[in-house]
């Protein structure tokens, strides 16, 4: 059966937000594994780690599988020691975001994250000799290339996951862009992301919006939505599929998700309810279609 | 202290000899297709091209090193793979890679050449080089142009390979390697196809009152007014609008060009090992130039003769130049 | 394809006439120019590539027309065409003679010359990128070449261009 999974919430979400977010994902939420922990900012990490091993257990509690992420950008010490650290553990499984996770992590098993660049068969072939055993396909991947990496992946015995739901990390950088827009440098920063729970907005200079800015990360404006390419999805071989937790009803986007993927709810009907759900947010499918991401091609064309 | 091998780019055949005559110790330079990083309209080589320019640089002393440095899209891998066997049967001296698909077939299948790890390849803490290194016997790693020299000399002490920085040319400034932006304006991407910003999709706008915009697809990436500089749309150099930035201004970056010139005996005392000049897009002229001025440099710098500095900042005369992440973490 | 709204040139009364007949006195010129290019250097036309069928206008502000050039090998073209009558190109691009020939002759840099906003570009953007990669892949100097086919006196024509627009050049700076 396919899964459903949530990614690590990319966000400054404060510590008592992300406790409430988490208790009702264990509660009510029909994903079947959650990402925890935290990928984009080495400086938040303090903010939220003591929560994890209560956060681990009480999802564990409700049925979830717990996979910890490792950071996408491995620089300064303190981001090496903490890939480090992950790499180290036996329980929970990890994700690695990072060629420095894969080098402590050795050919001990690990999943690879977004941010590794499987982007074919050759690549994951490699990786899953290396002890890989799930991989995420980066979010750019259109439909031909996701079907081959996928076939290659479950042939190796791999899990393969692809996001379909929420904004797109499109770049990450040394530089903070919060802290930039503030006039601020990275180290005195003052955790001013954490006002933008969705991302702070970009618009163009004739006022069209463009980007999302999150610290070092750059995301899409429009929501991913892969809802109605779930049927090929899941006939290409994509075992799971990654919801990236934004500022809406997660638990209800969780839902729409489930019930369309066990026909309990027509695609249309479905498509339509995550747009409500999506709160104005523009949904896209561009990348899928191997045509400009920030697009939204039509569901005739997949069905 | 190191060679400093000066690494010059090259984006025609043309270019290619000028940068050959103009004193470098290697060439780098790609194919006309998807294999390479900088897959612009109109450059590159053709096979017999590059064999023909692999012969006119190593009858002068030359290197040449092929860029394989983007990443194959599931079900294209046959492409980077031949482009690989045709690099080694023309014999360049190193291929310049970043996905390890393609570095682990080329260490297996030509392992007699040697593996350069691309700055496409994000590497930038010794354990991420170190992966690199043991798993594909990679001789040198080009840094991503976010680290300070402090942090390079730290990472040079750590790992088993040569250093490679870039020291002049167009600065980037997101991860290299882990880009999506121009894919997601114009449906062509930085990693499977080479493109970055395509002039295809580019269009400059003239308003009535002499100001223009430059914009990426119908999106406007900033625009200038009628005695303002203007510049080619790339995304992350462009001017927005954010909540605390009602004004605009540069999100990311301003469009200035990287000039260590003044830092090149830090960074050779830092163990770098090559410098390498950007560039493989632009013409002639500016590869003669900048190519010129910095053999003068570093052979001044070798005999320990005082450098001239005016000629290297001249190069970049009438643009704004920086330093960017190598003199100060205050750039982050 | 992308057009953009592009300034008017101002014009002289009478400088259609003067076009007209500079055009005609011009074209035998051009014609053994673009046939020479062609023969010496064949690789140009593949780094083109589906631009060869492009019609580009190369406006050269001071002088009295423009050039129209299809950089078609089949059937190539380049005549001098008035402004007034030039044909819809897919790409045009405008500055001062002697910029836009040092920048063929790569002296200088197409980038450089843009962000300065010397040279404008409008149209389609990838075939002038396109065109400007292939003419630098060419050896030597364009402008030597074509004025050593009229032996001394081009040569001669070609070093009193290049004076007056140093003198321009500078009159400018210095304002």
């Amino acid at each position: 059966m396919t899964k459903l999974t949530l990614g690590p919430i990319a966000y400054h979400w404060s510590a008592e937000t992300r406790r409430d977010f988490y208790a009702r994902i264990a509660d009510e939420c029909p994903v079947d594994e959650v990402y925890l922990g935290e990928v984009i900012c080495s400086k938040r990490a303090p903010f939220h780690e003591a929560d994890l091993p209560e956060t681990i257990e009480r999802l564990g509690r409700a049925g979830k599988r717990v996979i910890l992420s490792t950071l996408a950008e491995v620089m300064l010490k303190r981001e090496r020691k903490a890939t480090e650290d992950l790499a180290a553990m036996e329980d929970p499984e990890i994700e690695i975001n990072n060629a420095a996770g894969l080098f402590a992590r050795g050919r001990r098993p690990h999943r690879i994250g977004p941010f590794m660049n499987a982007y074919n068969e050759t690549t994951i072939r490699w990786m899953a000799a290396q002890g890989a055993t799930h991989v995420c396909l980066p979010s750019e991947m259109p439909a031909p290339a996701i079907a081959v990496a996928a076939h290659a992946a479950r042939d190796l015995g791999l899990g393969v996951e692809v996001q379909v739901f929420g904004r797109v990390s499109l770049a990450v950088s040394a530089r903070c862009y919060h802290a930039r827009a503030h006039g601020r440098t990275k180290d005195n920063c003052q955790f001013v992301c954490e006002e933008d729970p969705d991302g702070m907005p970009l618009r163009t200079r004739d006022d069209l919006p463009i980007l999302r800015v999150n610290g070092i990360q750059t995301l899409s404006e429009s929501y991913l939505d892969l809802l109605p390419e779930t049927p090929r999805l899941v006939a290409d071989g994509v075992s799971h599929l990654r919801l990236m937790p934004q500022q809406v009803d997660m638990i209800s986007v969780a839902q729409v998700f489930r019930d369309a993927l066990d026909g309990q709810l027509p695609l249309a009907e479905a498509d339509a309810r995550l747009a409500d759900l999506s709160e104005g947010a523009g949904l896209s499918n561009g990348f899928y279609h191997g045509k400009a991401g920030y697009r939204r091609i039509a569901m005739a064309a997949s069905a | 202290m190191s060679l400093a091998e000066l690494i010059c780019p090259a984006g025609t055949p043309a270019a290619l000899r000028t940068a050959v005559d103009a004193g470098a110790d290697a060439v780098y330079c790609g194919f006309q297709d998807a294999t390479n990083a900088r897959n612009f309209p109109g450059l590159n080589f053709t096979p017999d091209e590059l064999a023909a320019s692999v012969a006119y640089a190593h009858e002068r002393g030359t290197k040449v090193l092929l860029a394989l440095n983007t990443y194959p899209p599931a079900g294209k891998v046959d492409l980077w793979r031949q482009a690989a066997d045709t690099g080694a049967r023309i014999g360049v001296d190193a291929f310049i890679v970043a996905d390890m698909g393609v570095a682990d077939y080329i260490a297996r299948t030509h392992p007699q050449i040697r593996l350069h790890l691309s700055v496409q390849a994000a590497a930038s803490s010794p354990e991420a080089i170190r992966y690199y290194c043991e798993n594909f016997g990679v001789k040198r790693v080009v840094l991503p142009r976010i680290l300070t020299i402090p942090e390079i000399r730290q990472i040079r002490k750590d790992i088993p390979c040569e250093i490679e920085t870039f020291i002049f040319g167009n600065h980037g400034l997101m991860v290299e390697g882990r880009c999506s932006l121009t894919n997601y304006l114009t449906g062509q991407s930085t990693n499977m196809d080479g493109v970055c910003s395509p002039a295809s999709d580019v269009n400059y706008l003239r308003e009535a009152d002499g100001s223009m915009s430059s914009q990426l697809a119908g999106f406007t990436i900033d625009r200038f007014g009628p005695d303002e500089k203007a510049g080619y749309p790339t995304i992350c150099k462009g001017r927005y609008i954010a909540p605390h930035r009602p004004e605009s201004y540069y999100a990311f970056e301003e469009p200035v060009s990287l000039n260590l010139s003044q830092l090149l005996p830090e960074l050779i005392e830092a163990g770098v090992h090559a410098f390498k000049i950007e560039g493989r897009q632009r013409s002639k002229s500016y590869v003669r130039g900048v190519v010129r001025a910095f053999r003068a440099a570093v052979d001044d710098i070798r005999a320990g003769r005082q450098v001239n500095i005016a000629d290297l900042v001249a190069l970049t005369e009438g643009q704004k130049q920086t330093q960017g992440a190598f003199e100060t973490k205050k750039w982050r | 394809m992308s057009i953009t709204s592009e300034t008017p040139i101002p014009r002289r009364p009478g400088e259609s006439v003067v076009a007209r007949l500079s055009c005609y006195a011009v074209q035998p010129i051009l014609t053994r120019i673009v046939r020479r290019i062609a023969a010496r250097h064949p690789s140009l036309f593949a780094r083109l590539g589906p631009h060869q069928a492009t019609d580009f206008l190369i406006d050269p502000q001071e002088l009295p027309f423009a050039l129209h050039l299809r950089p078609d090998p089949q059937d190539l073209v380049l005549r001098a065409v008035p402004r007034d009558a030039a044909p819809r190109a897919g790409a045009t691009i405008r500055g001062r003679f002697m910029l836009l020939l040092e920048m063929i002759d790569a002296e200088q840099d197409g980038d450089a010359a843009f962000f300065s906003r010397d040279l404008e570009v409008s149209g389609n953007t990838e075939a002038v990128v396109r065109l400007r990669n292939a003419l630098d892949d060419m050896d030597g100097s364009l402008a030597e070449e074509t004025a050593s086919m009229f032996g001394p006196p081009g040569r001669a024509i070609l070093a009193r261009l290049r004076r007056s627009y140093l003198d321009k050049t500078q009159t400018r700076e210095n304002t």
